[in-house]
């Protein structure tokens, strides 16, 4: 196979690997220099300022309420998303009662459920949020209707605009339209194990309880472990810029005071409407570093011996 | 889990040998598949309680969009929940005409179709290439290519943004493409690497041997043979393209180019001074139901296409 080989495979890289490199690799590198410049965005001329961006982003009070929340995002949403979806995925796959001689089924109707719930999955973000942001409006939204409806007329909290609940109403949207890829996720991982296991544990009278933690967790661990890397990216990156910027009030989004201004959003506004391209980059090489450390230290955690199966 | 807990305490006492469960206590050689039995009983009502309960949370809000879509405005803030008075179409009409729901369909059909056909094309090449030849440099480059997973996009936005703007590539429609496919390519790659490692060498050294070309040994015999993967891989870009919205937001600000997503939060931006929230709705609608009529029909492939970077 050495005919032409070199040849080949120049010609077939050339293309694929200039566009990686001019508009993925190539920004990349150039912002993390910018960080280091004075540089607005408008005018070609900038000089380099070394630490200056660093120093006041450190003292620069939305950038760390900005970091306060993308690190509650990415504490929380993982926790929450993959642990209901964990609790979905053992009731569609091994929770169901005992029937036809099979050892573990899912309940009935499982595969119904599954297709439901991956639903909002092929949304797009924005779509969601949108939708969200009108069941959210605290007048005539959907939400405070129902409770006025169930006679909670009396609670009708304003929900986007409460600075309070604001965030709380954010992470909500992003639970709800991850969950169910999540849960088909784990479903797929869960149809790997071998049925021998569950059939012992059962011979041996283990119950549903002692089934998951010592059985299904255990052997889906990989799988947990990176759909938590996954819902963490998400949660820190662009997902988490769309239902910000598209449901919080306040100039070009981020919330009451700021309530839920997250690090993405506040590199967008820096950049793009305060013409301060260098900062922003500045805010964007930190929020790199969120991203690397959350990913680091998830694997970190997770560690365990893998096991074989 | 708590409510599980109590459920399972109430019922009775699980024989459970293997112990350490919270609710389990240790009881004599009990009747295994009564107990078991009894049980499954009230766990099964638990657990399609909440089963259920998540379903129609999932499902409300999209019936509520499609419902609102066909009131008229007063009635979508008067009562939120009632059924509209009759199926108000011109919503959806208007919808499609002067908020120019047309033009977002086409710019986005155009964007993505387009990068869809440049990611496959370009990834399958390079992965390929990557995954069936030694040369020097194949792993520096297999990891460059793998490394932009995990990079938060943002912030090659702000360089990224002077690059096209340099280029005269700025709120260009062909220019949003080869940014999607250079955005589609790090899991492209990485995806279609390892597919193309586990088709057998045999045949197209066997076509080699025969005189095709490298090329056409790829375009003819290679390609043909993973089609399943790119497929998977094709599904997971074309749902990831159409649904994009920070790229398109920061790179495509002229308002004839503007792709759906990005349209859409346009309209309901501008509506609040105009007002026009029914045709919103059915703007909303127009751009979900789509999606959703397709995963329903694909449904297997969808699901298959989404989750297969991410299972051993």
């Amino acid at each position: 196979m050495q005919h032409g080989k070199y040849r080949f495979i120049v010609g077939f890289l050339a293309v694929p690997l200039a566009l990686y490199t001019l508009f993925v690799i190539w920004p990349f590198i150039q912002s993390i220099y910018y960080s280091f410049t004075d540089w607005t965005g408008l005018s070609p001329e900038f000089g380099m300022v070394g630490f200056d961006n660093y120093s006041r982003m450190l003292d620069d009070e939305i950038f760390w309420k900005s970091l306060q929340h993308s690190l509650t995002f990415a504490v929380v949403l993982p926790l929450v998303t993959v642990g209901l979806a964990l609790f979905f995925a053992f009731m569609l796959n091994v929770g169901g009662r005992r029937r036809r001689g099979a050892a573990i089924a899912g309940v009935r109707g499982s595969s119904f459920y599954k297709i439901v719930y991956f639903f909002p999955q092929v949304l797009s973000i924005a779509i969601v949020a949108l939708l969200f942001q009108f069941a959210y409006n605290p007048n005539s939204g959907a939400i405070n209707s129902v409770l006025k409806g169930v006679g909670l007329g009396s609670i009708q909290p304003d929900w986007l605009g409460d600075p309070d609940l604001a965030l709380i109403c954010v992470m909500v949207v992003l639970v709800w339209s991850t969950v169910g890829f999540f849960v088909v996720l784990f479903s797929a991982g869960m149809a790997s194990i071998p049925r021998d296991f569950y059939e012992a544990a059962l011979l041996d009278g283990a119950n549903r309880f002692t089934t998951f933690f010592k059985i299904t967790l255990p052997l889906l661990w990989d799988t947990v472990q990176s759909g938590w890397i996954y819902m963490g990216i998400l949660a820190l990156g662009a997902e988490s810029f769309a239902v910000v910027q598209i449901m919080t009030v306040g100039p070009n989004g981020g919330g009451p005071d700021f309530s839920t201004i997250v690090l993405p959003l506040y590199v967008y506004q820096k950049a793009f409407r305060d013409g301060q391209a260098a900062y922003a980059t500045t805010i964007g090489v930190a929020l790199l570093i969120v991203t690397l450390a959350f990913a680091a230290v998830v694997m970190k955690l997770g560690r365990r011996e893998r096991l074989e199966f | 889990m708590k409510t599980t807990d109590t459920a399972t305490t109430g019922v009775g006492t699980p024989g459970s040998p293997a112990g350490p469960g919270p609710a389990v206590t240790r009881t004599a050689a009990p009747a295994p598949r009564r107990t078991a039995k009894a049980e499954g009983a009230t766990l099964n009502v638990f657990s399609h309680g909440v089963l259920i309960i998540w379903a129609i949370m999932v499902v409300m809000p999209l019936l509520w969009a499609v419902m609102t879509s066909f009131k008229d405005d007063k009635s979508i803030f008067t009562s939120p929940w009632a059924l509209p008075d009759r199926l108000h179409f011109e919503n959806w009409s208007r919808a499609w005409t002067e908020a120019h729901m047309s033009d977002y369909f086409l710019n986005t059909l155009l964007v993505v179709g387009g990068s869809l056909v440049g990611t496959l094309l370009f990834g399958s090449m390079a992965a390929y290439v990557l995954a069936r030849f030694e040369f020097p440099g194949n792993r520096f480059i297999y990891f460059l290519f793998i490394g932009g997973m995990s990079f938060p996009i943002i912030l090659a936005l702000v360089p990224l943004f002077y690059v096209m703007q340099n280029m005269a590539l700025l709120n260009t429609l062909h220019g949003l493409i080869l940014v999607y496919i250079a955005y589609s390519l790090p899991f492209t790659v990485f995806f279609l690497t390892a597919f193309f490692r586990t088709l057998p060498t045999s045949v197209a050294e066997a076509a080699f041997v025969d005189g095709a070309s490298h090329t056409r040994t790829f375009f003819q015999v290679m390609l043909p043979m993973a089609r399943p993967g790119l497929i998977s891989v094709g599904i997971f870009n074309f749902l990831g393209q159409w649904n994009q919205y920070l790229l398109p937001t920061v790179l495509n600000t002229e308002p004839e180019n503007k792709v759906l997503s990005q349209g859409l939060v346009q309209l309901a931006v501008s509506q609040g001074y105009k007002g026009d929230w029914s045709g919103l709705f059915a703007g909303l609608v127009m751009a979900m139901l789509p999606v959703l009529a397709a995963y329903i029909i694909f449904q297997r492939q969808v699901v298959a296409g989404l989750t297969a970077g991410a299972v051993k």
